[in-house]
């Protein structure tokens, strides 16, 4: 039983990452005595199982995950919305925010191109998510700016613990919310802090597989704020 | 058959945002009302064709081929070489591309570059007579779509051109009717150097160079081509919207304010081909 | 214009072809990953003088929703030709060539893609021809599964390609346009790696069973060495970001 690849590795497909009597973890599949990877990623050892951390990938839908996505069109039962994975997800018209009675109205108050933050209640690999905005915070983003990051790096971008996240709340006085597929909602005192955030975001995302990357963004952050002029595309 | 398309999909609230920073005449990726997005060009990719370019405008990224042929000329211009200009929206370009035949979206691209080169007189089409009433040459400009972000009429117009400016054609000699090829070559004879400028009204705000979020909710665009001397050779206004009669001469004076900066890149760039 | 002339040989006396190459040798190979913005995944090939562009999107939706397939991703390929890659102008509209090559290179693929995790989505490959000069269909599948990679596909294994034929009587490698167009057979070949599993093989032309031996064996250590190239490729897009 043998690791061939040290942790913390750069592994692409097919690559042969260990051999043994392992039992494959996430992205790694095993073929007779050996585990090779199924993807570009980062090699680590979770739980006694050989895994691989893609650096690119996709949202998954999970129930009770929380997501941010945007409205394509209006149907008969509802809102088709669009949560950035290869499958859209369905919010009926019977979901109801609780500020609303009336059906009609709640239909009214929910257009094409909204973005709503909502909440996955079922999901499976026979049919599209489905998805409530029943719960307090959900429903109909009317403000602030977002931008969307590659889902694996969500984790980063929270940091162990939010050390990532508390950071970067602190340094931009900015209100950031992730969601699991990996859209970031920013709310800040102004523009320019706003666009700070959105920077630092874009960075991590980046360099997430870098270390010592918490001091650097906030050193960084502090830095771009006194020089001023910002050029970022949201 | 044309429809109208949907609306395109960017959220009610980036869409907000936009207009709002054009508002104070900003734009999202921090570029004036009038700046070019940094654009790059690599004249002759392509060995086997006889001139080629690529332009990377921003994002946006358009590879043009040059193709000379020998054809029947028109009935009605038997001195005359063609020029054929086809576009294709290739579906590694953009999610919404599909593979199939080219649209509306791909036949308007190829028509509005066509009318800027064509309209200028850039190509010199009684040179390209080969045999007067039976051989012409015709000039087969191919645009290839490769990453859109949006203003893809004045990067292929660009691409296009620079393509023509590096083509060259095989010297010739017609012996019985048959065409024999020698081995040295000469440059396509070009004469001009049409440059496509194309404004989109956000709002109440004129920009220059749309990225593709700017298209996605403009009003409506307009496309100026102006020729050296610095006339209006082409035009095309696309989109749902209107403008008045004080848009319109605002950009075509600006449009003729810009070619010429351009036009000093394209030299700049041809020459240090050369060398 | 179609200047080219047949060529009077394909292999001079001192065992050289037309472009120089001993008989067992690779044309000089470039590969680039991730090269282009909106596609998830994409890579650059310059093989000798072919030059293309892989583009790949998904998995995403599938449309027209009769395409669906209810426990795995469809796969969908398409192989085009520029119309200025080659010597006389290509029709743009798609050939009947274009269409068979589009479905061989997707076979080559399939076999390593897990499809199995994406149901009822479709993962799109598009492979444009910028510059064609033989054995394309190999240099596509050779960036199509470096584009793969690149878009965070689950994969089994990074597939590689190449050819092998026969020229005045030898067994030749990676063959060029000429060598396919006057040559005696063209056999483009498509491996997995890691097991040795052939997922494309064709054939044009006229071969012993010793003469398709040898070639055999030739292809498989051409393609582990292209497999080199692509790992290296892939590794130096993502190291880059290391600064």
């Amino acid at each position: 039983m043998s690791l061939i690849v040290e942790k913390r590795t750069l592994v692409i497909p097919g690559q042969l990452i260990a051999e043994g009597d392992f039992v494959p973890g996430e992205n790694a599949y095993k073929r007779e005595d050996k585990i090779y990877s199924l993807r570009l990623g980062v090699f680590d050892l979770i739980n006694k199982k050989p895994t691989v951390v893609p650096l690119k990938g996709f949202y998954f839908p999970r129930a009770g995950d929380i997501v941010i996505g945007q409205i394509k069109s209006v149907e008969v039962f509802g809102w088709i919305v669009e949560i950035y994975s290869p499958y859209s997800a369905l919010l009926q018209s019977t979901n109801r925010s609780k500020y609303r009675r009336d059906e009609k109205e709640t239909r009214k108050e929910i257009r094409v191109g909204d973005l709503i933050k909502a909440k996955i209640v079922a999901s499976d690999r026979s049919r599209d998510p489905l998805l409530t905005i029943q719960e307090k915070g959900l429903g109909v983003i009317s403000s602030g700016k977002n931008v969307r990051i590659s889902p694996p790096k969500v984790p980063r971008l929270i940091g162990k613990e939010g050390s990532m996240i508390n950071m970067l709340k602190k340094e931009t006085s900015c209100k950031i919310f992730i969601s699991h597929n990996g859209v970031v909602l920013v709310s800040g005192p102004s523009e320019n802090e706003e666009k700070l955030a959105l920077w630092a975001i874009k960075r991590i995302e980046a360099e997430a597989h870098t270390s010592g990357l918490t001091e650097r963004i906030s050193e960084d952050i502090r830095n771009a704020r006194k020089k001023g002029d910002l050029n970022f595309e949201s | 058959m044309s429809y109208t398309p949907h609306k395109s999909p960017i959220a009610n609230l980036e869409e907000k945002n936009i207009l709002d920073l054009l508002k104070q005449d900003k734009r999202i990726d921090g570029r004036g009302l009038t700046e070019y997005r940094e654009l790059r060009i690599e004249p002759n990719i392509i060995e086997k064709a006889n001139g080629s370019a690529r332009v990377t405008l921003g994002k946006t990224q358009v590879i043009a081929g040059v193709k000379v042929e020998v054809g029947e000329p028109f009935p009605d211009t038997p001195n005359e070489g063609a020029l054929s200009v086809n576009a294709e929206l290739t579906p590694i370009a953009h999610p919404s591309f599909e593979s199939g035949p080219p649209g509306e979206g791909a036949i308007e691209l190829a028509r509005v570059v066509d009318r800027s080169i064509r309209e200028s007189n850039a190509i010199d089409r009684e040179k390209l007579c080969i045999e007067s009433g039976k051989k012409v040459f015709v000039v087969f400009i191919d645009l290839n779509i490769m990453d859109h972000d949006g203003n893809l009429i004045d990067a292929s117009t660009l691409a296009a051109l620079v393509a023509l400016l590096s083509s060259k054609i095989n010297n010739y000699e017609l012996k019985d009717g048959e065409i024999i090829y020698k081995s040295e070559q000469k440059p396509l004879p070009v004469n001009d150097c049409p440059i496509a400028i194309t404004f989109a009204k956000l709002g109440e705000t004129l920009i220059l160079d749309p990225c593709l979020k700017e298209e996605a909710i403009m009003k409506c665009r307009l496309t100026v081509g102006v020729n050296e001397k610095g006339s209006i050779c082409a035009m095309q206004k696309g989109g749902l919207g209107e403008f008045n009669i004080d848009e319109i001469k605002e950009t075509t004076k600006l449009a003729t304010e810009k070619s010429p900066e351009i036009r000093k890149k394209i030299s700049e760039v041809m020459k240090n081909a050369k060398n | 214009m179609n200047l080219n002339k047949i060529p009077e040989k394909l292999i001079d006396e001192k065992g050289l072809r037309i472009d120089g190459r001993k008989l067992d040798k690779l044309r000089p190979i470039k590969l680039e990953v991730g090269v282009l913005n909106n596609a998830e995944g994409s890579a650059y090939v310059e093989q000798g003088r072919n030059k293309l562009v892989v583009g790949v999107y998904g998995p995403r939706e599938t449309h027209p929703k009769h395409m669906i397939i209810a426990d795995r991703a469809v796969v969908r390929c398409r192989y085009r030709m520029t119309p200025f890659s080659t010597e006389e102008r290509k029709n743009p509209a798609p050939s009947r060539r274009e269409m068979e090559i589009s479905k061989v290179i997707r076979e080559a693929l399939e076999p390593a893609i897990m499809s199995e995790y994406y149901p009822r989505t479709t993962i799109d490959i598009f492979i444009e021809i910028l510059q064609s000069d033989g054995g394309t269909r190999c240099a596509s599948v050779t960036g199509a599964a470096l584009a793969l990679a690149d878009a965070g596909i689950p994969l089994k294994d990074i597939i590689s390609s190449c050819s092998f034929g026969k020229a005045d009587g030898k067994i030749i490698l990676d063959l060029s346009d000429a060598e396919d167009k006057y040559g005696e057979a063209d056999v483009p070949v498509a491996i997995m790696p890691n097991f040795n599993y052939i997922t494309l093989l064709q054939m044009d032309g006229e071969l012993t069973i010793d003469e398709f031996n040898k070639g055999l064996d030739m292809i498989m250590k051409a393609c582990m060495e292209i497999h080199d190239l692509q790992k290296e490729a892939l590794k130096q897009k993502y190291t880059q970001n290391d600064k």
